[in-house]
């Protein structure tokens, strides 16, 4: 028998190969989890449910400060330091962080990755979809949370008549802030996780880039300041810090702030989608 | 089509493969045998592009796998039974795969029909035993009608109705006019499955030729003969050009049939009491031919 009476099945009929079907594939991997939507709405919960104690301990303590304070806090705006406070950004960066991770090492460790480049062997094509469908769907969710902040803290604070509406000047600024620092995390956290490739070490590689690097950075001296403010977590300070400028041995401007949101953000994009060209997978 | 030229892939000091050279060719089930260890694994994934080669080439259809934007219509792998999230359902991860190379969903639930898992089409994978999750791997390699297809040891954890049905599969893919390359460490595995054999042992080619041509390898006839006069027999066989070895009062003889050494026997008027021709399996030719580079052999080496 030779082969050259057999059929031949070489001849592939192929549709061109489109970006948005990569991304409407990914988008179907991020929600085919149950993980997914879990993670979502328990980080939101935890972020809100942080910001809206400090503002219930305003609320239910709020005559116990003396006169002289309680003039400060509504002089200071201090309201709009309630509706995003430290503790839950740090939250939402710790969530954001591990879910951009994950989204990424959860191929590697179960070995699907080599499954997902076989069916699609542009690998950074592939990768350019999840990072753009993980930004999306972490965009929302900072959203919701800085939103839910917002206004679950200024309708505690007006009981005692001192909350402030969204058009307050600051306060967009905040909730605007505060929504995207999930998504640029959740990239950095990408990035961290298609160079380590292991899921607890980058995790671990994700917290200390984004949340120990930026707390141990001092601002008295110029180059730590310079590097501290080069992060995500002091941009968003930076970014919410909404009353008076405050006594900083190097001030810098809110547009350095956001410069440096955008290069985490494209940085991280950038790593993620190169990580993948040439290695051995 | 795949052809696979000079390929060599080295990690540190260690050289995974060594210059292979084969062509696998369509309308044919071709086996890739090897002890463990011997490379198939890292073969299969430098065709499919998952690792990069450190010399050497190997094209799918004349060209690099890499080449394919998109590759279920091109090329069917099942690598792993275990490269899938166990979170997923067995349809929400085909429908993910589908998503991404443009086909039909209704692809999703025709290769879940081909492969029986219609039924447990909506259960998490994590559930799923291991016959079931290489089902699942057959039905993400089906999914985009390849005209090529690579299975990296699909028998693994099937049972023997499932074992049947895989051989049943890869004929007709084969009878279709499709390239199908499976990957084996057994021979008996191989022996009712495939046409073609390529054989390899610590990344180097050993054998690329018909199952036939191979199986030819180990019919190197011996022949067992029982005789009262052992000594002037042996003697008229080494006449003629056999060899001979003695053990547990018989003569182990190869080089001649079994009728020449009736017929020696008869004209020197030797009584024989048993004469008995035998061959070598397929197993024992691969295990011969393999014997030298095994890497982890058990005790000691035969």
């Amino acid at each position: 028998m030779t082969t050259l009476d057999l059929p031949v099945a070489s001849v592939v009929e192929e549709p061109r190969a489109r970006f948005r079907d990569l991304v409407g594939s990914e988008w179907l991997k991020l929600w085919s989890l149950r993980s997914t939507g879990w993670s979502l709405l328990l980080g939101a919960l935890v972020v809100v449910a942080f910001d809206f104690g400090t503002a219930w301990d305003h609320y239910r303590y709020w005559f116990q400060y003396d006169e002289g304070s309680r003039a400060a806090f509504v002089a200071n705006d201090m309201a709009l330091w309630d509706a995003f406070t430290y503790n839950a950004a740090l939250v939402l960066i710790l969530a954001s962080a591990a879910m951009g991770a994950v989204a990424v090492v959860g191929e590697y460790g179960s070995g699907l990755i080599r499954t997902t480049f076989t069916a699609v062997p542009a690998r950074s094509a592939l990768m350019a979809a999840k990072v753009l469908v993980v930004a999306a769907v972490q965009a929302v969710f900072g959203a919701v949370a800085a939103l839910g902040s917002f206004w679950s803290t200024q309708a505690m604070l007006s009981a005692r008549d001192v909350g402030l509406p969204i058009t307050h000047p600051g306060a967009g600024r905040i909730v605007v802030a505060s929504a995207l620092l999930a998504p640029v995390c959740a990239v950095a956290g990408m990035a961290v996780g298609a160079l380590l490739r292991k899921g607890a070490v980058s995790i671990v590689g994700s917290v200390v880039l984004l949340l120990l690097l930026p707390a141990v950075l001092s601002d008295r001296r110029h180059l730590t300041a310079v590097l501290a403010h080069a992060t995500p977590l002091h941009a968003w300070q930076r970014l919410g810090d909404a009353g008076p400028p405050a006594e900083e041995l190097f001030p810098w401007s809110a547009g350095g702030a956001w410069l440096v949101f955008a290069l985490w953000a494209l940085g991280g994009a950038a790593v993620t989608v190169l990580a993948v060209r040439g290695r051995d997978q | 089509m795949i052809e696979v030229r000079e390929l060599t892939k080295r990690y540190g000091s260690t050289t995974a493969v060594d210059a292979l050279a084969f062509t696998v060719r369509p309308g044919r089930v071709t086996g890739f045998l090897g002890p463990n260890g011997s490379g198939k694994s890292t073969t299969l994934r430098m065709i499919l592009g998952l690792h990069t080669p450190t010399s050497g080439s190997v094209t799918v259809d004349g060209r690099p796998f890499t080449d394919r934007p998109r590759g279920l219509r091109h090329v069917g792998a099942l690598l792993d039974a275990g490269d899938v999230h166990g979170g997923r359902t067995a349809r929400a991860h085909l429908a993910v795969l589908a998503r991404s190379n443009r086909l039909p969903l209704s692809r999703v639930d025709e290769v879940l029909e081909e492969v029986g898992l219609a039924g447990a089409a909506e259960r998490r994978i994590g559930g799923y035993s291991l016959g079931m999750r290489q089902r699942l791997g057959i039905a993400g390699a089906l999914l985009g009608d390849p005209p090529v297809l690579l299975f990296d040891e699909p028998l693994n954890g099937l049972d023997p109705e499932g074992v049947k049905w895989v051989r049943g599969l890869f004929r007709r893919l084969a009878a279709e006019g499709r390239t199908v390359f499976v990957s084996s460490h057994l021979m008996t595995e191989m022996e009712h499955t495939a046409d073609e054999l390529v054989v390899i042992g610590r990344g180097a080619l050993i054998a690329a030729e018909s199952l036939s041509e191979f199986a030819a390898r180990g019919r190197r006839l011996s022949v067992t003969v029982g005789t009262p006069d052992r000594v002037r027999l042996t003697a008229l066989l080494l006449g003629e050009g056999a060899e001979v070895e003695e053990e547990a009062g018989l003569l182990t003889v190869t080089g001649l049939s079994a009728a020449r050494v009736g017929e020696l026997a008869l004209a020197h008027r030797v009584l024989l009491d048993q004469l008995t021709s035998r061959t070598a399996s397929l197993e024992e030719a691969f295990m011969e031919l393999t014997a030298d580079s095994v890497e982890y052999p058990a005790g000691d080496a035969r």
